[in-house]
């Protein structure tokens, strides 16, 4: 599982800049499905966020106190560690500064990492 | 000889609606009863006419002669007394006669509910693309033999064993219910668009056959959108599909039976009529929530419909690959989607991307590396193009690779 992790949520880019974005990443999740490699993914819109805290205390989004936030994920089937960073390495998340892409493995993983 | 090529015609139009009628009549258990009772029609046909020439209306006589010998074949076998009485499903159960109802209705109603029985998940796909052709469409053995590039005898065999096994599992003639519907819907479809790429992309050297396949596809996917109940979103889609494919069916061969290559295509000779059909049911089809590959195929068939190179084509279609290959990845797709990427993003992209696919056995594989290496490193494509050659199954794709070494 290819995890993205954004350094900060509350950057807004243009309009024309998302559209860069969404290419890129099409592109880079349709080179990894050409290779019969992409299980799934999702993209994990910011709006109508909630982070939920002991005692019943409910805030709205998950920034404010916390620095990092996730993006989305994408599930790949990669033969090791090594082909699943190569994946990583492409992805347009880290375009952004203070972004990284976490890898790891899925547990009781049917063939899948 | 007006007869004879008369009765072929009729033979391919009325043999598949006279099975499907009497098979559903009388169960599929006896289906060959069916078929050798609209072969025998049909050999009557050609002894009276020969004689007394063609009747008026040729079709209402073929309909009345295979009444006639269900009626006699029931009486004969004495299936009242017992057998399959209960099978036979007739308005009236007080009735003496018979019900046999050769309306439109009727058999178009029959011939959809085979439809579903021949795609059944017991059978394999060969053999339900094989049912059909036979059952459905009313093509003789040696045609489908011909289509599939072998000989009679495994074909003979192949439709044997699966309308024993269909037998066997005691297939219905009916639609199937609401929620397997969606699950039959799907093999359906998937048999249907087999059989469009049988007539397609076949090898055989019959190009009326191989239009004829395609056409029959079209009209039975016709029927499903016709029908209520199996008029979805992904049946227009796949229909549409069709009608972009099969505009080009003029411009794709020249008159030797050589494919012409789509940047070579006479674009006069594409059929604008089908063209536009297809734009009508691709919006037939958004209408909907859900997308399916065939929405994907429809949309990209849809681009390749406008011939002029633009990046915003490219960049359409090289979107739509990157989607139809998360839900539906195929070898196929993935060569295409690596070259719509070097149109849209550049040449050096589309060769990193290529590398990685690493599909060494495939001579499509090396092709599109060729074409992608010329003009950037004319050696390094003419090394591909050679690695193509010797893995190409065809005569007509080593044709096609030997003319692009040629050209470098």
């Amino acid at each position: 599982m290819l995890i993205f992790r954004h350094q900060d949520g509350h950057k807004v880019a243009s309009p024309e800049q998302i559209q860069i974005w969404m290419k890129q990443t099409m592109d880079w999740i349709g080179g990894i499905a050409a290779q019969n490699k992409f299980v799934g993914g999702n993209g994990l819109p910011f709006e109508d966020s909630r982070v939920v805290r002991p005692n019943n205390i409910v805030t709205n989004g998950p920034f404010g106190e916390i620095k990092e936030t996730l993006g989305g994920y994408i599930i790949v089937k990669a033969d090791s560690v090594d082909e699943a960073v190569e994946f990583a390495k492409g992805s347009p998340v880290l375009q952004g500064e203070g972004n990284s892409v976490e890898v790891r493995k899925i547990a009781k993983g049917d063939g899948l990492h | 000889m007006k007869q004879i090529e008369l009765i072929p015609h009729l033979f391919r139009t009325e043999y598949s609606k006279i099975t499907a009628v009497l098979c559903k009549l009388l169960g599929f258990e006896h289906i060959e009863i069916a078929e050798d009772i609209a072969s025998e029609t049909f050999l009557s046909a050609l002894e009276t006419w020969t004689y007394k020439g063609i009747p008026e209306n040729p079709t209402a006589w073929l309909y009345l002669v295979a009444k006639n010998k269900t009626k006699n074949y029931i009486s004969r076998k004495n299936i009242f007394n017992g057998k399959i009485t209960s099978q036979i499903k007739y308005s009236s159960a007080e009735k003496e006669e018979i019900e046999i109802d050769l309306s439109d209705k009727n058999i178009i109603d029959s011939q959809l509910q085979m439809l579903f029985a021949i795609c059944h998940p017991s059978i394999s796909t060969q053999a339900q693309i094989g049912l059909s052709l036979r059952i459905l469409c009313g093509f003789g053995i040696d045609e489908i033999a011909n289509a599939f590039l072998t000989n009679k005898e495994t074909i003979n065999k192949r439709l044997f064993r699966a309308k024993e096994t269909l037998r066997f599992d005691k297939v219905q003639i009916e639609f199937p219910g609401h929620v397997e519907m969606n699950n039959r819907l799907e093999t359906v479809l998937t048999t249907l668009y087999l059989l469009f790429n049988e007539g397609y992309y076949s090898e055989s050297n019959d190009s009326v056959m191989r239009e004829d396949l395609c056409l029959e596809a079209m009209r039975l996917t016709y029927l499903l959108i016709e029908n209520e109940q199996t008029n979805q979103t992904k049946v227009n889609a796949l229909f549409s599909l069709m009608c972009f494919h099969s505009s080009r069916f003029k411009a794709r061969k020249n008159d030797h039976g050589d494919i012409i290559l789509y940047n070579d295509q006479d674009e006069t000779l594409w059929n604008y009529d089908l063209i536009s059909k297809g734009v009508y049911f691709l919006h037939q089809a958004s209408r909907g929530t859900t997308i399916s590959k065939y929405h994907l195929e429809a949309n990209i068939a849809y681009w390749h419909t406008i011939k002029a190179d633009t990046r915003e084509k490219w960049e359409n279609i090289l979107q739509l690959h990157n989607k139809l290959l998360q839900i539906d990845y195929s070898p196929v797709a993935a060569l295409n989607r690596t070259y719509a990427l070097a149109k849209a993003n550049g040449k050096h992209e589309g060769i990193r991307e290529a590398e990685k696919l690493r599909m060494t056995g495939n001579p499509f594989y090396f092709t599109l590396l060729g074409v992608l290496y010329t003009d950037i490193d004319n050696l390094k494509a003419k090394e591909n193009f050679q690695m193509a050659l010797p893995l190409a199954k065809t005569e007509a794709d080593r044709q096609i690779i030997q003319k692009y070494i040629d050209s470098l």
